[in-house]
């Protein structure tokens, strides 16, 4: 192939790649998205216990816990399109990485970025057709997965 | 005429002056160590609705600026040599089409700059052109867009990665004398050594601009001190140790020992401080060397600092699809010698 770099081949290529490429530091990474992804956690569960104390009780009238814990999640989602819509979610990602990623918040930053992104495209071409852009495999396999457990659990029940 | 040496090279004779430049770059060039050598600062926006808008705004203001520093006309201009990142050079296009000059539109990834001065300076040594602007824009939002995830999506880099450049500039080569000397050019063969990881474009580059400079270095019967400096494209800081050691290997050593330090240098390590920037391996895209060279590099020539110099442009050869397709990414680079007048 490249006859000026006759001593190289792929293998040792990739061995003095490798030993220039930094690599993430795993520690840091876990640490990190166990801080973050922990952080997103409390929040929740204190707007939960808001939610279910005698206070809120008074106002809202009797929510029950699972109106709560879909409640809760709605805030979750709406905290995740503010913050991607403030440009704050991307900073925080960058730090904390699979934190920000995993939870619901990240779910809803994953849908809320390739809609702002693709606005310049429209609302049908752009938003319409790109929404799902990053989203989409898990919104695909995640239900067809649910699906044949569903059927499964059916069969075997 | 252009006359062939060795395989890959050629030299001017007709004399090719590099007589201006111009440089727009974004806020994050700015805040760099280069800065202050850039010729003006836009947002990566530039007020308009778009990235891709915002990248032809980059264009059309670079080229304005360029033929404001000189007295030419845009009559005056023959050609124009323009390409970028975005999906069919779409930014040149959009951003030159008001220009009124004929166009050439180039696709050489990262390489682009040097790309246009290749080719322009070949087109100079035809005898029928005397006046050839190459430009090069690239857009960290709009290439975020285009290779890998939206800019908003909260995804984290590995320590490989490279930061897009903000940033547009403009070369005005000439047959007519002023500025530095274009004194032999040297065309790069598509060299891949089956990197896959996107994220590491400075590996997958570095064998590349190395087949380049040592394919000048044969054709011309040079060793690397005839140099004062060799200048790779956005090898990053990843590439650039990797391209050390491989030049290494070859029997090409690019440690001077006078200065106690390397005469290779590459604009995508040098645009940002990586520490305080937090842009990871450095800068990358078709701005990155096209900027640098215009600004910094170009004073140094001007003002004496530096005498002789390689600029080799390197480009990582893919698209979205290739990478998704598990494509490896094939690099190229070109090499252009540039002597101080």
């Amino acid at each position: 192939m490249s006859n000026h770099l006759n001593k190289l081949d792929e293998k040792k290529y990739a061995e003095i790649a490798d030993k220039y490429s930094k690599k993430s530091s795993l520690l840091k990474d876990c640490t990190m998205a166990f801080v973050f992804g922990g952080i997103i956690c409390i929040v929740a569960q204190l707007f939960n216990d808001l939610l279910m104390s005698q206070k809120s009780m008074e106002i809202f009238g009797n929510i029950t816990e699972e109106n709560g814990k879909a409640l809760t999640v709605m805030f979750m989602v709406f905290l995740g399109v503010l913050l991607t819509a403030l440009n704050v979610y991307d900073e925080i990602g960058n730090i904390a990485g699979a934190g920000t990623i995993v939870p619901i918040t990240g779910f809803a930053n994953s849908i809320t970025s390739p809609a702002m992104e693709y606005k310049s495209e429209g609302f049908i071409l752009g938003v319409g057709s790109q929404i799902f852009q990053v989203a989409g495999p898990v919104i695909l396999y995640g239900t067809t997965a649910s699906v044949i457990a569903g059927f499964i659990y059916y069969l075997i029940k | 005429m252009s006359t062939k040496q060795g395989k890959q090279t050629y030299t001017n004779d007709r004399k090719v002056y590099i007589r201006e430049t111009a440089a727009i770059v974004g806020p994050r060039e700015k805040e760099g160590p280069l800065g202050e050598y850039f010729d003006e600062v836009q947002n990566e926006d530039f007020d308009e609705k778009s990235w891709e808008r915002a990248e032809a705004k980059f264009t059309s203001a670079t080229f304005h600026k360029l033929m404001g520093k000189i007295e030419l006309k845009s009559e005056d201009i023959d050609c124009i040599l323009a390409g970028d990142l975005m999906n069919q050079c779409m930014s040149s296009s959009i951003g030159l089409r008001d220009s009124g000059v004929p166009y050439l539109g180039l696709f050489g990834a990262c390489s682009t700059i040097a790309e246009g001065m290749v080719t322009g300076s070949l087109l100079i040594n035809s005898g029928g052109m005397d006046n050839v602007v190459c430009m090069a824009s690239s857009n960290f939002c709009s290439a975020e867009k285009t290779f890998r995830m939206p800019v908003e999506q909260g995804g984290q880099r590995p320590p490989t990665a490279q930061w897009t450049v903000s940033g547009a500039a403009g070369l005005l080569l000439s047959s007519n004398p002023g500025g530095p000397l274009i004194t032999s050019v040297t065309v790069g063969k598509i060299t891949d050594f089956n990197i896959t990881d996107a994220n590491n474009m400075g590996a997958a580059m570095a064998p590349a601009a190395a087949d380049t400079i040592i394919a000048h270095l044969t054709d011309l019967g040079l060793a690397p001190d005839y140099y004062d400096a060799i200048i790779t494209g956005d090898l990053g800081l990843t590439g650039s140790g990797v391209l050390r050691e491989i030049m290494d290997l070859h029997g090409f050593n690019l440690y001077d020992e006078k200065k106690e330090c390397f005469k290779h240098q590459d604009c995508g390590a040098m645009i940002f401080d990586p520490i305080k920037q937090k842009t990871h391996s450095g800068g990358s895209g078709c701005g990155c060397i096209a900027s640098v060279f215009a600004s910094y590099f170009y004073k140094q020539l001007l003002y004496g600092n530096l005498k002789r110099i390689l600029v080799v442009g390197t480009g990582a050869l893919m698209s979205p699809i290739s990478v998704k397709q598990s494509e490896s990414i094939s690099g190229i680079a070109h090499a252009v010698a540039i002597e101080a007048q």
